[in-house]
């Protein structure tokens, strides 16, 4: 399904400030599977996801989705085959444009765009069902610009939008880490939903221990550009939030990281 | 009367012109400067058309469409080689100069009304008000030709504002406005964003092109100079319309660009007419486009040309 053979990418090589992000990651994931994925901040998980998604190109290795090798593809050709859902819940929606219009930009995600009436009587029904089936009473406000809506609102739309014209793999770019705990919650609850209902192949990269322990069905954690442990199966089904922290510990004392660095690791991750 | 009809007529070709404008600084937010060139880039192809005996019809396509190609030309430029917006348009504007001398052979060339469009507008007065030579509307006098030049306007801009609308309900024209908005989202949909910039401002220049075609052929001459300051002027008539229609939707900024495109050109006309120095126009118009971009901070959200915060 998705294969990440041997990536490497360094930015600004040759330079004080040179970032070997990712060294010689390779990934391999099954049609459906839910995978989240963990690590410190600069530990280079949102560079994996970066570089599947084609937000740049990579200096060496290879990434195929769907058997086709898109390492070289620019990022909007890569939209046909991903859905993405960002960090900031600004940047997944168009805000001056209405909630139908944004449903109506995702519904022809990756395909041509032509001359044809984008909103017909016929396809905003469709829309408003699939929005309507979100529960959160969006269907009658449908001809409101998008950035009147709560950050939640937003984010839970943005996800709509990513699975509304069904993606080869979904990327969660810890999706939920901008939003308070009730929205984040909803957005969650949304999330499991689309990925069983359309048995979605997902890459989610999570802040939260809890979310890593208790979705999907592996989980990765990233350390220093590289892939640190892998837990799929029985393990996972298995793995509680303190078995992750321990192994956050774990790889703490490896890397003997001083204390302060630790302790930044507790507060943000406990 | 013979006045206010001028100033209305101008007001609808420049309403051409704040299409243009507002498709590239309003919709896909580009700080497009290549206006002022594009602008007589379409006067000057218009005008040589014409004079080589071509139709003016078509003379006046081609001139939309020298315009289109120069602004596709700034958006490459920006795209391909990554120079800044504002630079790419100052490059393109600054080599039209030349180009426009070339096309013209000279800095100025005199049309004969017979061969423009203007004479459509004066086999319709035959026709509507036969041998008459002055009109009397509401006890106003008026030359039926001049009435008819109007008509012929709103006509014009009422098509090309109608098509426009269709154009941003289409899924081409949403991905279009989708640019402006949040270009990262739209690009994740899949949309080639650089492309479709050129496509924008192809079609912004395109219009402005055309206005300048028409404006060429309505006071009978095209000149080097005369698109300087178009772009302010442009500029004005969209903050203008945006404050009259109050609202981010692309009909009412459609309709706002008309209004105020033609309410600018009105209030010029009466300040020209109370003894407004013409010398002065520019340094007036520009001093108009600096009190509308700041006097709204002051009261309410701020126009959108100087706050881009899309975050909202």
């Amino acid at each position: 399904m998705l294969e990440v053979t041997d990536v490497k990418k360094t930015f600004h090589p040759g330079t004080p400030n040179e970032v070997r992000a990712l060294q010689g990651v390779s990934l391999s994931l099954e049609r459906g599977s839910f995978v989240c994925v963990i690590g410190t901040n600069g530990s280079g998980k949102s560079t994996l996801l970066n570089a599947v998604a084609g937000t740049f190109l990579v200096d060496s290795g290879r990434i195929q989705l769907d058997g086709t090798d898109i390492t070289r593809w620019p990022e909007h050709r890569r939209a046909k085959l991903i859905g993405r859902v960002f960090q900031d819940p600004f940047s997944g929606t168009a805000p001056s444009m209405t909630i139908a219009e944004n449903l109506a930009l995702a519904a022809r995600r990756g395909q041509s765009r032509g001359l044809t009436r984008a909103l017909t009587p016929n396809n905003r029904g469709t829309l408003r069902d699939r929005v309507a089936a979100m529960g959160l009473n969006l269907e009658d406000r449908l001809n409101n610009p998008i950035g009147t809506l709560s950050g939640g609102q937003r984010q839970s739309l943005t996800l709509l939008m990513a699975g509304l014209k069904k993606p080869s793999l979904l990327l969660l770019d810890e999706h939920t880490a901008a939003l308070d705990p009730k929205s984040a919650d909803q957005v969650i609850r949304l999330t499991q939903e689309f990925i069983s209902r359309d048995q979605l192949t997902t890459l989610m990269v999570t802040h939260s221990m809890q979310q890593a322990a208790f979705l999907g069905d592996r989980v990765i954690m990233m350390d220093r550009g590289r892939i640190a442990f892998d837990i799929a199966g029985q393990a996972k089904r298995r793995l509680r939030p303190e078995d992750l922290l321990s192994r956050f510990e774990e790889l703490r004392r490896a890397n003997q990281l001083d204390e302060s660095a630790a302790e930044m690791l507790r507060t943000q991750y406990v | 009367m013979t006045l206010l009809i001028g100033a209305l007529t101008v007001g609808l070709i420049l309403a051409l012109l704040a299409f243009g404008i507002l498709i590239s600084f309003r919709v896909v937010a580009f700080e497009d400067v290549t206006v002022d060139g594009s602008f007589t880039l379409g006067g000057a192809t218009a005008a040589m058309l014409i004079t080589a005996g071509i139709h003016p019809l078509i003379a006046t396509l081609c001139g939309a469409l020298t315009g289109a190609t120069a602004g596709a030309v700034t958006a490459t430029l920006h795209a391909r080689f990554h120079i800044d917006r504002l630079l790419s348009g100052i490059l393109v504007m600054t080599a039209l100069y030349s180009v426009n001398l070339r096309v013209m052979g000279k800095s100025n060339i005199p049309l004969v009304p017979e061969k423009t469009l203007m004479n459509t507008a004066n086999r319709l007065a035959s026709t509507l008000f036969g041998g008459r030579t002055v009109l009397h509307l509401a006890g106003w006098e008026a030359s039926p030709r001049d009435v008819c030049g109007l008509l012929l306007m709103c006509v014009v801009a009422l098509a090309f504002g109608l098509l426009l609308l269709a154009f941003f309900r289409t899924n081409l024209g949403l991905a279009m406005q989708a640019i402006g908005d949040n270009s990262r989202m739209i690009r994740a949909l899949g949309v080639n964003v650089e492309l479709m910039m050129i496509a924008a401002l192809f079609l912004s220049n395109g219009l402005i092109g055309l206005s300048g075609a028409l404006m060429a052929q309505y006071q009978g001459f095209a000149d080097v100079q005369m698109g300087i300051g178009m772009l302010v002027w442009g500029v004005a008539s969209v903050i203008l319309g945006e404050s009259l229609s109050g609202t981010t939707k692309i009909g009412y900024l459609l309709t706002g660009a008309v209004m105020g495109s033609v309410l600018f050109r009105l209030l010029v006309a009466i300040a020209l007419r109370l003894g407004l120095n013409p010398n002065d126009l520019k340094l007036i118009t520009a001093a108009f486009v600096f009190a509308a971009l700041v006097l709204p901070r002051f009261v309410s959200g701020g126009s959108r040309l100087v706050r881009r915060d899309r975050h909202a």
